[in-house]
Order: structure tokens, then C-alpha cells, then sequence
């Protein structure tokens, strides 16, 4: 199938994180010429470190205030990135474009009114039979329209209302799960010729007490200071969140070529399982997708993009099988993007990739970005980039990119 | 003559090869037929939660599942089951522990709701912390493995992932009021593709809890007739006021024709289209011109390689809302022109409420009852028709018609305009 008219290619990337926001901002992290220095707030929602969004001027994508005020920071996030990448692919001025663009968007949900809930649960008094007041306080102290800036798909409506992009809209949910299956199908179906173009992505905003909470009912969350993803084993696991915005369009080659626009990278391969790990927490829960790709990408696939979000056991589980992948050969290196960005759910498989189509179009990662030491001055090779995503309990996941000479 | 096993495009047929459903009117298609064709409505006092001072107290709900201890996900996944087993024993696989391809679901967002919220906070009584610190502190230093499971995201897929067997990785869908087709639609994508030759899709809802209702009733979208909740959702009727919300689910067995033909599958009919189309005017509202709409029924007419004049009966999203129920009109009768008007419509919503995640499946299982059936289901409540809306809604009663192909609406907030067509074996 390589270099068929039906190739998919990336033709654009919008990224907001802690780090900044644009291709530039991280294509130099990932290059050497800035440093690789994750940003963390360890105060803020102590004890939670969390990986806080740079500032944004939401208003250079999001020119109405009207529309961001129906807003809240997950959907505004989401918006911008999305705005980022379709400027990046030129079709941000095409009306005819925008109208056939398919939009496959991995969300959770919007920000919940926190002063609300907990003037609600202090009316509602001690425990036992004590009657629960929702209902007298809630009609009256919430803001109508919240709902709209909560509904998972509103991430989407969003998307259509403010860059009218309006294909067909999609929203995945499921956490990790999510960024897959929107990544898996906006990939597949551009394949395989059901969209031409696809603007594919999520948005995680991680500075919510009440998306903390639901995490770390779960027992997801790291909550000691900050050490990085492959340290966090001995301390238990978890993952430090991290705002990202994260878009990216996928477009079929011969629709590409037709507009002459320059692709990043080629996606050659997406494939995402669910993997029976609860009666084997060692269990590798890379093993039934790597097996899929095995006869692309050996020999000659330069580095995986690891997703590992630090929750044990299952990130021991993949990066011992990366480890065992590098000393046979069969890799450069192994280097995990929740490092740099923090851990995105939805987003993460989506930031993944984008990072990874960055690297490929400037040709070179910074070795000591990625942690090895290194003889020379040179960057890694960039020939092939595997990107993975695991969620913490189940769903996994990984996409192959290639660069386009 | 060889059979034919590929559509007008060459992309594989798409069977229905068994659906099972659940519902205010009860467990399981042959119960809910009957009400539906008796004109029998589900709709009630909520009895969940109490409802003192809200301006909306009524709901179709299911309540007779006994799930215990109650919460929206464990309904959700129960109805859900309680849907795909019925599905799974029609379509007859030999294992039933092992499901033959992916899971498609159609589910709400998941958040956790007001009982187990005041239960953290109660499990920390006598602590000094205030707000979301106290929350995060009981959720730190008690065991919540159960609540964790339940109010994930992924939760209701991977409960049902793991009931039924299904392959791969479970995608869960929101698309507003159109997951259901969604759900439908990503199954019929990925066996066109080639990829699998069977998809267990799902639509599933349990949205009657407290902060939902008081969420819908702030967006002025419920209907305020709560003296007489059986009348309360009348479908263009010129006063209709509002949707009720109701809880349900519908489950299909989708499968490539070739195979299912091979393994002796009865075929129940077929997803002959499916249509989409993003509206950009509003975060509620369509847009006035109705071209999103339009948009979408023309892309599952298209898809289908049919013409307007080929639709027999129309199911209806029909939610009783002032805004839908014009909007749908009009953009029918921009595609379907002078057919409309010899075309019936019914709107299932009458009896059973809006069923929200769940609409777009379970209406496309009574879609395929009407075609089995030779009776296409009423609008119920249908007394003061609105002049603005001329259509044959079936008023009132259920109607005898040959039905060879429907189209089926589901539109969502956000801008979410979906349609199926399904036709007969």
C-alpha cells in the first residue's frame, strides 16, 4: 500500500501544552534548541503535581467573546488547538474545505461549577439519612448554559461553531480509549477513502479538582513531588496530568498532493486492542498490536514514542518490553512524551503522534532529550517513529509514522 | 443467479442479523411492540429521586431492572445487556460468551453523581478540610474500586466488553441525541471496510438522576405536563412544550451479508445508508435554513443509493420540542418534496420519551419492527395537530403499511444531525 494515492498524511498539527503553543515551540524541545524541562506546578493542587497550560491568548483563535464565554478551559483548549491545525493545513480560509472536513474528537468532560457542588454537599450537612439539598440549591445557583460547556460532544460543536468545520462530527470517550478510537477511525476511514480529510484530536485540561477526582478514585494520580514517569514504580505509579491540546488533520495523499500542501509524516499504520491484563498485571499490553506491525517495523524503525502515563503496574510492563525491543536492536531508542507534556488521557495518543510528526519533518530529536548518552553531537535517527498509548486499566494502542522524502 | 452481497457502491452489504431493546415500556421487542402499536405510553412520575420544586417532574424510566445499589452506569450497562442479550440470542452465534467483532456503544458522558459525591464527603465527617480537598481526601484514603468502575468513561463499554467478549478495543460514542445512529454508523464504516464481519452496536441511557433533569430543565428543553405524564410528550402537536427524558437501550448485530449468509444467519433487514452532517449556527439550535439537516438526510439517502420517493415511512427524531419538530419538518420537506406528504411519520417518543444516547438505536430496531411487522407505530397525543407541520403522523393509532425502506432521524445538540436508512431483507 505505501506510496498508493490512498496513503494517509498528516498535513497538520496544532499543539497548546505547559511548553507553549505552536509546532515551533515544540519542535524546538523535541530538536535540543530549547531545553526539555518538563513545566510543573506542584502547589497549586497539592498534593497533585500537574503540568499547568501556558498562557493563552484564546482570542487569536476564538475571535468571539460570545463563544468563549459558553466556554470553559477544556473546550476552549480544545477549540484553539483545533484552530492551530487547520491554519497549519491551509484550510482554515476554505469554507468548501471546512464544509467536507470530518472532525473525530476524543473528549471527557467539561469543567463542573466546584463552588456549587461543595455549597451543595456543606447544605446537605453530616452523614447518615441527612437529606441531600440539589434540588432547592441547584436550579438557582447553576449557570443554565453550563451544561453546554460539559457535554462531551460539545468539544466538537464547538469546533464546527467557531472554525466551521462541519463534515461529520464524532466524539470518543473512554479515556486513553478515547484519543485511539478517534485517532483509529479518523485514520481508517481516510484509508480506505470515507473521508478525504480529517481533523482528528482532543484536548485535556488538566488544572480541574474535579477531573483530579475522579482520577484518583480510580487510583490513578501520582501525589508526591515530581520525579519522572520511568521513577514513579518504586512510589507506587501514577500520572501528573497535563493541559494539552492536541489536533491533528489527516488527509488522503492524492487530496493532499491536489492542494500541494507539505505534509509532516505519513501514518502507516494504527492498530489498538484491549488486552486482558487483569489476571496478569505483567502481562506487556504492547504484545497483540506490536505483533501486528512487526513485519513494518523491523528493521529500521528508528524510536518508539512511549504514552507510558507512570501508573503501575502496566508502564513497568511496557517499558520493560521497549527496554527488550532497544537491546535486541530492533530500536534506537525509547522515549516517553508524558516526560515533557504530562499525561493527557483523551489527548495523549493524539500529542503522541504529533510529536512524533514534528520530529520527522525537522529529521532530528535531541539524544538528550530522549535520554541517551551519546557519543557525539548528533541527533537520533528519525526514520520511523512508533507512537504508543496505554490506558492504566485497559485499552492500548499505536500508530506508525514515516517520513515523507 | 448469484446472490447479490454488495451494494450499488460495491462496498459489502450490511445485515441486521438480531436487535433487542429496553425500554419505559418494558424488557425485550415483543413487549415493547405491543405497547407501541397499542399507543401505549412509559412515561411517569419520577419515583428515583424526590422532585419537590422542580419544574419538571416526570420521566420514562426504567424501573424494573432492580439495580442495586442504583447509579446511571449500572443502569446503563443493565439495560444494556438486558438489550444485547435478546440481540445475541436472535442472531443465533454458536458461542455466546465470545462475540465475533468490536463493540460500538452509544452512551452518556460519565461524571459522578450526587450520592456518591455526598458520600465522600461524608466519609471524611469531622475533617477540617473544606470543598474538593475533602472530596480528593476520602477519595486518597478509602477504597472506591467499585465507584472507580463504574464512573469512568470507558466504564459502560468495558463492562459490556468484557460481558460479551467482544474483539478489540470498545469504542464509546457521543454524538448528543444521535449516538445511537452513530453507534449504528460506525459498525456499517468498518464492515464496509472489509475489516470485520460483525459489530455488536449499542445504544444505551440512564440519564434519570438529578443533576441531568435539572440540567434539561434549565435549558427550557422538558416538558412541563406533569399532571398528566402519559400526555405529556406530544410530537407535532401545536402544543407541544417540551421532550420528556427517558431511559432505554437498543442493541443490533450488525454483519457483512457475505458471512452472515454463509453461517445461515436469518437476516432481519439492512442499513442500506447512513448520513451525517455538522451544523455550525448554534449550540442548541439548527440552523434556520435547516441545511445541516438537510445535509444529513440527502448524505444517508445518497449513501444508500436511493431516492427520496423510495422511503416508505419515516421514524421520526421527533422530541416534541417547539424547535425540532419544525425544524424536521421543513428540512423533510426540502428533500422529500411533494412525497412527503403521502409518506407517513411516527415519532416512538410519543410513548417511550427521548431516550437520549440510546434514541438513534432503539429507533432503528422499531424502524425494522415496522418493516417485519407491516405496522408502523402511531404518535400518540397527536389532538391539536400544528398547522405549521402538515404530515401524516399515524395520529393516534397504529396503521397497517407494507414498509420496504425507513429513513430514521437522530439530531443532537452541538450540532449533531445523523440518519439511517434501513431497509427490508
Amino acid at each position: 500500500m505505501l506510496h498508493s494515492d490512498s496513503e494517509v498524511w498528516i498535513t497538520g498539527i496544532g499543539l497548546a501544552s505547559s511548553l507553549g503553543e505552536g509546532n515551533a515551540t515544540h519542535s524546538d524541545v523535541l530538536t535540543g534548541r530549547h531545553s526539555g524541562m518538563p513545566v510543573v506546578d506542584g502547589t497549586a493542587f497539592a498534593p497533585y503535581p500537574v503540568h499547568p497550560l501556558a498562557r493563552l491568548d484564546f482570542s487569536k483563535q476564538i475571535p468571539k467573546n460570545s463563544d468563549q464565554r459558553q466556554m470553559e478551559g477544556w473546550q476552549k483548549l480544545g477549540v484553539y488547538a483545533a484552530g492551530l491545525a487547520l491554519e497549519d493545513a491551509g484550510i482554515k480560509a476554505h469554507p468548501d474545505l471546512l464544509d467536507r472536513t470530518d472532525l473525530a474528537v476524543a473528549a471527557g468532560s467539561g469543567e463542573r461549577d466546584t463552588a456549587v457542588d461543595c455549597k451543595v454537599l456543606e447544605a446537605s450537612g453530616g452523614p447518615g439519612n441527612s437529606p441531600l439539598r440539589a434540588n432547592e440549591i441547584l436550579p438557582t445557583a447553576l449557570r443554565p448554559t453550563l451544561f453546554l460547556a460539559q457535554l462531551s460532544n460539545l468539544l466538537a460543536g464547538n469546533i464546527s461553531i467557531v472554525h466551521h468545520v462541519t463534515g461529520s462530527s464524532r466524539t470518543f470517550m473512554g479515556e486513553e480509549m478515547a484519543g485511539l478510537a478517534a485517532i483509529e477511525s479518523a485514520f481508517r476511514r481516510v484509508a480506505a477513502g470515507q473521508c478525504d480529510i480529517c481533523l482528528a484530536g482532543g484536548a485535556l485540561n488538566a488544572e480541574r479538582e474535579d477531573l483530579l477526582l475522579s482520577y484518583e478514585l480510580g487510583r490513578n494520580l501520582w501525589h508526591q513531588p515530581y520525579v519522572r514517569i520511568e521513577d514513579r514504580a518504586p512510589g507506587g505509579g501514577g500520572f501528573v496530568p497535563g493541559s494539552v491540546g492536541a489536533f491533528l488533520v489527516f488527509e488522503q495523499r492524492k487530496h493532499a498532493e491536489a492542494r500541494a500542501v507539505r505534509p509532516y509524516a505519513r501514518l502507516t499504520a494504527v492498530e489498538t486492542d484491549r488486552a486482558h491484563r487483569r489476571s496478569n498485571a505483567a502481562t506487556n499490553p504492547l504484545a497483540q498490536v506490536i505483533s501486528r506491525v512487526e513485519h513494518i517495523v523491523t528493521p529500521n524503525t528508528a524510536a518508539v514514542f512511549s504514552g507510558a502515563s507512570g501508573v503501575a503496574p502496566v508502564t513497568a510492563s511496557e517499558l520493560a518490553f521497549l527496554d527488550s525491543l532497544k537491546s535486541c536492536g530492533l530500536i534506537d531508542y525509547a522515549w516517553t512524551y508524558g516526560n515533557l507534556l504530562g499525561h493527557s488521557v483523551e489527548a495523549h495518543f493524539p500529542a503522541g503522534i504529533a510529536l512524533a510528526a514534528l520530529a520527522l519533518r525537522a529529521r532530528r530529536v535531541s539524544l538528550a532529550l530522549v535520554g541517551e548518552n551519546s557519543v557525539s553531537e548528533d541527533a537520533s535517527s528519525v526514520d520511523r517513529i512508533v507512537v504508543t498509548a496505554v490506558g492504566p486499566r485497559c485499552g492500548e494502542g499505536l500508530a506508525l509514522l514515516e517520513p515523507i522524502v | 443467479m448469484a446472490t447479490i452481497v454488495r451494494d450499488k457502491k460495491d462496498r459489502p452489504l450490511v445485515a441486521i442479523t438480531g436487535c433487542g431493546v429496553v425500554t419505559s415500556l418494558g424488557r425485550g421487542k415483543q413487549d415493547n411492540w405491543r405497547a407501541l402499536t397499542q399507543g401505549r405510553s412509559g412515561i411517569r412520575q419520577i419515583s428515583r429521586f424526590p422532585t419537590d420544586g422542580l419544574r419538571t417532574t416526570i420521566a420514562g424510566t426504567v424501573d424494573f431492572l432492580n439495580v442495586v445499589p442504583h447509579s446511571s452506569p449500572a443502569l446503563t450497562i443493565a439495560m444494556a445487556t438486558a438489550a444485547a442479550e435478546e440481540a445475541l440470542a436472535e442472531a443465533e452465534f454458536a458461542r455466546t460468551e465470545s462475540f465475533p467483532g468490536p463493540l460500538c456503544l452509544a452512551t452518556p458522558p460519565a461524571e459522578l453523581e450526587w450520592p456518591q459525591r455526598k458520600l465522600l464527603w461524608d466519609e471524611m465527617a469531622g475533617s477540617e478540610l473544606a470543598g474538593y480537598q475533602r472530596l480528593l481526601a476520602a477519595a486518597r484514603s478509602h477504597e472506591h474500586a467499585e465507584m472507580a468502575g463504574l464512573f469512568q468513561f470507558g466504564s459502560v463499554a468495558d463492562h459490556l466488553a468484557e460481558r460479551f467478549g467482544t474483539r478489540g478495543l470498545p469504542v464509546s460514542v457521543s454524538t448528543a441525541c444521535a449516538s445511537g445512529a452513530t453507534a449504528i454508523q460506525l459498525g456499517v464504516e468498518a464492515i464496509r471496510r472489509g475489516e470485520i464481519q460483525a459489530a455488536l452496536c449499542i445504544g444505551t441511557d440512564s440519564s434519570v438522576q438529578i443533576e441531568a433533569l435539572i440540567r434539561f430543565i434549565l435549558l427550557s428543553a422538558l416538558s412541563t405536563r406533569n399532571e398528566l405524564p402519559q400526555k405529556a410528550s406530544r410530537p407535532f402537536s401545536k402544543d407541544r412544550d417540551g421532550f420528556v427524558m427517558a431511559e432505554g437501550a437498543g442493541a443490533l448485530v450488525l454483519e457483512d451479508y457475505a458471512s452472515a449468509r454463509a453461517r445461515g444467519a436469518n437476516i432481519i433487514g439492512f442499513v442500506r445508508g447512513c448520513g451525517e452532517k455538522a451544523d455550525d449556527y448554534h449550540r442548541t439550535r439548527s440552523k434556520p435554513d435547516g441545511t445541516a439537516i438537510i445535509g444529513a438526510i440527502r448524505n444517508a439517502l445518497a449513501d444508500a443509493s436511493m431516492e427520496p420517493d423510495q422511503i416508505d415511512y419515516i421514524n421520526a427524531h421527533g422530541t416534541s420540542t417547539p424547535e425540532n419538530d419544525k425544524m424536521e419538518y421543513q428540512s423533510l420537506k426540502a428533500v422529500l418534496g411533494g412525497h412527503l406528504s403521502t409518506t407517513p411519520i411516527s415519532s416512538n417518543k410519543s410513548m417511550i420519551g427521548h431516550t437520549l444516547s440510546a434514541a438513534g438505536a432503539i429507533e432503528a430496531i422499531f424502524s425494522l419492527l415496522a418493516i417485519r411487522t407491516g405496522k408502523l407505530p402511531p404518535t400518540i397525543n397527536y389532538d391539536l395537530p400544528d398547522p405549521d407541520i402538515p404530515l401524516d403522523v399515524v395520529p393516534n393509532h397504529a396503521r397497517d403499511a407494507r414498509v420496504a425502506t425507513v429513513l430514521s432521524n437522530s439530531f443532537g445538540f452541538g450540532g449533531q444531525n445523523a440518519s439511517l436508512v434501513l431497509g427490508a431483507p
